[in-house]
């Protein structure tokens, strides 16, 4: 295979400690080398930032809420549809993109890994053919547990073995890659009319608390050992006052280790922060909890978040928290699409518009970003926008400005039609700091890597690791505006993954070979488990088993399965 | 204010996508540059060159510029698309979203259009003198941000679904109108001087339909709450108000719900008849499906 050295780049990488300094980044194989032969071919780099290839830790962008969207929204196509040229396909689509645009986009901007957030086990088959299209960028996908009617029975009845046999088995049938809980029991009570909006609210028939179902899942992921911590999307999502709610979540994982051998230290990741910092009581008085949010995370090393940055952009609001999304298109009247499945899950739809004259919209945005700067250990912080909840992922390169530019986010902040009353309501006002490219790095690659227990394989160039590299054409020791900076981020001068050249000069030039991530987890055998998925398929599933399970080489070409023993 | 022609010379074999005929698109072009220009049938890219003759010149702004497209249109789409300003006349037939999205300017289509003309208006002036498709001033497919501004006038009959999402503007059509007229709409106006049929009205929130003719099935969310005169073209005429759709949520003021305003005519006699007329008929026809052979014998 071919050989590239990547030359004289300022090199970011918190794996192996390099902070900005003039280096080579050697390739052979797909992987990263220390050093290569005098015939690989090279890329001058000299005057660009280079950092390993970034992880996005969470986001919708493959299955059937996303198609749905895509479906029942074709104005979201309407003026920004291109044809193909090239290799390239068809693409289309500003907050749900087509899967091919989804892969293009993410290369541009120089991510190579993606784990879609919310798979619904059921449509298993449509998440996995949806990441099969999507080229280039290495994918996971997470199955939701948290509403699942033999997770809320093995729990109720304090099942532990059982609960984690059970997440073995649905793994391997779904090919997910880990444990994602939203609105814990808060959607099946969906079901019945209701919802969970405090981890002590009892699930209606079940008779189990938000509480029980996560301190259960988090038992049993440790238990399996699995590369990623329980994955959260807490109760009362979107609500004035909720941060209370947040930080007693936050405290369930309070009193488990991390056991895994991937070097994961965490036991409950925490999605989309930004959602669920709110305090006041109503929309009037709305405001900015980040700072009780953040204390709690700040000294609680047990816990990853990731922040959910809000874009001020019309967007397409999807999750499997049914009744918020209900609650949406109440508050805004636009269409709502919701959706039972079964069960394991529900999910609802709603189109959004974050408009920056709205003060609860400007408050979300600031909200964001105090996120992101009162962090104070960015592996444990993370970018996201819960794509496309707070607005489309291919906002990074915006997000990234207003983090690593106060000019800038002051610039937007001071131009609100309620500045005034936006910066009485948050914080973002007073903080100064500014993420550097080195924090950059921490919280887009090195980071959600670890949080994945991918910490040996994606986020960063030491030798021995994966050949996701990117080239930004910006100069850290050089000045520059915040906007190159922005223009830098959204098209990388080259993206490398697995060793292959994906994007030059912000142009894809090539689908790559992407890899489907999953997690196959050994239990030893527990034919009570395997009974009751019997039984359950025979007396409830609208679907046979054999109609089920996610098989092979058709969904999944390029697997790449990360193996887990928990039989000792 | 210059005019530049163009002659379609050539039928397209299957449908030609020309959004670049506008006063915008052609403003301050030389005619070898315009020649050049960018048109599209199924999938691949012709110049319009290749499709048109080119007579006069464009002046250097849309303001400035008068765009006549003549010849057979039929199957020409997208004619004056986002226009902003100045002037263009389509000198027949055309094909489907004639000044679509357009914000400015007057564009006069002296025969019929097809579907979706006047989608997402914004403002300027749509006069067709023939008869329009299906929606007419409507949102684009899937969105609910409809006719904004501006004014398109019918001079025949429109299809089905006119003014779907309307937020605002005007539509007056001079003939009749199809099923679905202001669905879902916010806002605006739509003034239909002949008859309509059903569901006129269906799931507004606010806006006003003024209709002249008869009304095949009113909505059953409408209730009628007072006469009122209108003004229609400066004549004072007695209309029966009615509000809806009361199956809608509806904003308040002063504590006042605010409802779409649908304005019938009162008593146009013609209409009474024909509906009693119709009625009649209705009633007759049913009671020959159930009537007996020998109550037909007798009777
Ligand atoms: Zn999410």
């Amino acid at each position: 295979m071919a050989e590239y050295l990547i030359r004289n780049g300022f090199v970011f990488d918190p794996v192996s400690g390099v902070n900005g300094d003039r280096k080579d980044i050697a390739v052979k194989d797909g992987k990263i080398v220390e050093s290569v032969s005098p015939s690989a071919k090279v890329f001058d780099a000299a005057g660009k930032t280079v950092m390993a290839g970034a992880v996005e830790i969470h986001a919708h962008i493959a299955g059937p809420k996303v198609n749905e969207g895509r479906n029942y929204r074709p104005e979201d196509k309407l003026f920004n549809a291109a044809s193909g040229v090239g290799g390239m396909r068809t693409t289309g689509g500003f907050s749900i993109p087509t899967t091919f645009k989804t892969g293009y986009n993410y290369a541009k901007m120089g991510y190579t890994t993606a784990i879609e957030a919310a798979m619904p086990p059921l449509y298993a088959r449509h998440v996995h053919e949806e990441i099969r299209d999507t080229p280039i960028i290495d994918e996971g996908a997470l199955p939701v547990f948290g509403n699942n009617w033999f997770v809320l029975e093995y729990l109720k009845n304090r099942e532990l073995e059982n609960t984690a046999a059970y997440i073995s088995w649905l793994l391997r049938a779904s090919k997910g890659y880990g444990v994602k809980v939203v609105n814990p029991g808060g959607t099946e009570a969906w079901g019945w009319g209701l919802n969970c909006l405090t981890v002590n609210d009892p699930v209606p028939y079940f008779d189990i608390t938000p509480a029980q179902i996560v301190r259960g899942l988090i038992e049993a992921n440790e238990y399996l050992g699995l590369p990623h911590s329980m994955h959260i999307h807490a109760n009362n999502l979107g609500n004035p006052g909720n941060y209370t709610t947040t930080l007693d979540t936050f405290r369930l994982a309070e009193g488990f280790k991390a056991n895994n051998r991937f070097g994961r230290e965490q036991t409950m990741h925490h999605t989309h922060v930004q959602f669920h910092s709110y305090g006041g009581d109503t929309w009037g008085n709305f405001e900015s909890k980040s700072d009780e949010i953040i204390d709690y995370v700040n000294t609680h090393p047990n816990l990853t978040i990731d922040t959910g940055n809000v874009t001020l952009d019309e967007t397409t609001t999807m999750t499997a928290d049914g009744p918020f999304e209900h609650h949406l298109t109440e508050l805004n009247h636009l269409k709502w699409a919701n959706v039972d499945v079964e069960l394991e899950t529900a999910a609802g739809i709603v189109p959004y518009v974050y408009s920056p004259d709205i003060k609860v919209c400007a408050i979300q945005w600031a909200i964001g970003l105090e996120l992101g700067l009162l962090a104070k250990d960015p592996m444990r912080c993370f970018i996201t926008t819960d794509h496309p909840n707070a607005g489309p992922f291919t906002r990074y390169p915006r997000i990234i400005k207003w983090l690593m530019s106060k000019e800038a986010r002051e610039e937007r902040l001071n131009t609100f039609k309620h500045a005034e009353k936006v910066i009485g309501a948050t914080l973002l006002h007073g903080i100064d700091r500014e993420i550097t490219f080195y924090e950059l790095a921490q919280m887009t690659r090195a980071g959600p890597a670890k949080a994945l227990g991918l910490k040996d394989v994606y986020g960063g160039l030491a030798p021995g690791m994966e050949a996701d590299i990117a080239v930004y054409d910006i100069n850290p020791e050089s000045p520059f505006t915040p906007d190159q900076l922005e223009e830098a981020f959204s098209a990388a001068a080259l993206v490398i993954k697995t060793g292959l050249p994906v994007v030059e000069n912000g142009v894809v030039i090539n689908n790559g070979n992407k890899r489907t991530l999953w997690v196959d987890a050994k239990v030893n055998e527990n034919p009570q488990v395997m009974r009751d998925v019997e039984e359950k398929f025979l007396k409830y599933y609208s679907v046979t088993l054999n109609n089920y399970e996610v098989q092979g080489h058709h969904y999944i070409p390029n697997p790449y399965a990360i193996q887990v023993d928990a039989t000792q | 204010m210059e005019t530049v022609t163009l002659t379609i010379k050539k039928a397209p074999t299957l449908y030609l996508e020309a959004e670049i005929i506008s006063p915008d698109g052609l403003a301050g072009k030389t005619a070898d540059q315009i020649r050049a220009l960018p048109v599209h049938m199924g999938n691949e890219e012709f110049t319009l060159g290749e499709f048109f003759d080119l007579a006069g010149a464009p002046g250097a702004t849309a303001e400035e510029t008068k765009v006549v497209v003549t010849g057979d249109l039929s199957r020409v789409k997208y004619l004056g698309m986002k226009m902003s300003g100045g002037e263009m006349v389509i000198e027949s037939d055309a094909d489907m979203y004639v000044g679509a999205w357009m914000s400015g300017g007057t564009l006069t289509a002296k025969g019929n259009v097809d579907s979706f003309a006047g989608i997402g208006m914004k403002g300027g002036l749509l006069e067709i003198n023939g008869n329009a498709g299906n929606y007419t001033g409507s949102a684009y497919r899937g969105d609910w941000r409809g006719m904004q501004g501006g004014k398109i006038h019918v001079k025949g009959n429109v299809r089905s679904d006119t003014g779907y999402f309307m937020n605002g503007g005007e539509i007056v059509i001079d003939g009749d109108a199809d099923v679905h007229v202001g669905t879902h709409a916010e806002g605006g106006k739509i003034v239909i001087k002949g008859n309509a049929k059903s569901r006129l009205g269906g799931q507004m929130v606010e806006g006003t339909i003024i209709l002249l003719g008869t009304v095949d099935v009113m909505m059953p969310g409408f209730k009628y709450v007072r006469d009122e005169e209108v003004d229609v073209d400066g004549k004072n005429m007695l209309m029966s108000l009615y509000v809806g759709d009361l199956g809608e949520r509806h904003r308040k003021r002063k504590g006042e719900p605010i409802y779409g305003k649908l304005y019938i005519r009162k008593a146009a006699p013609a209409a009474a008849e024909s509906r009693e007329v119709r009625l009649a008929r209705a009633r007759e026809a049913r009671k020959a499906r159930f009537a007996s052979p020998e109550e037909t014998a007798s009777a």
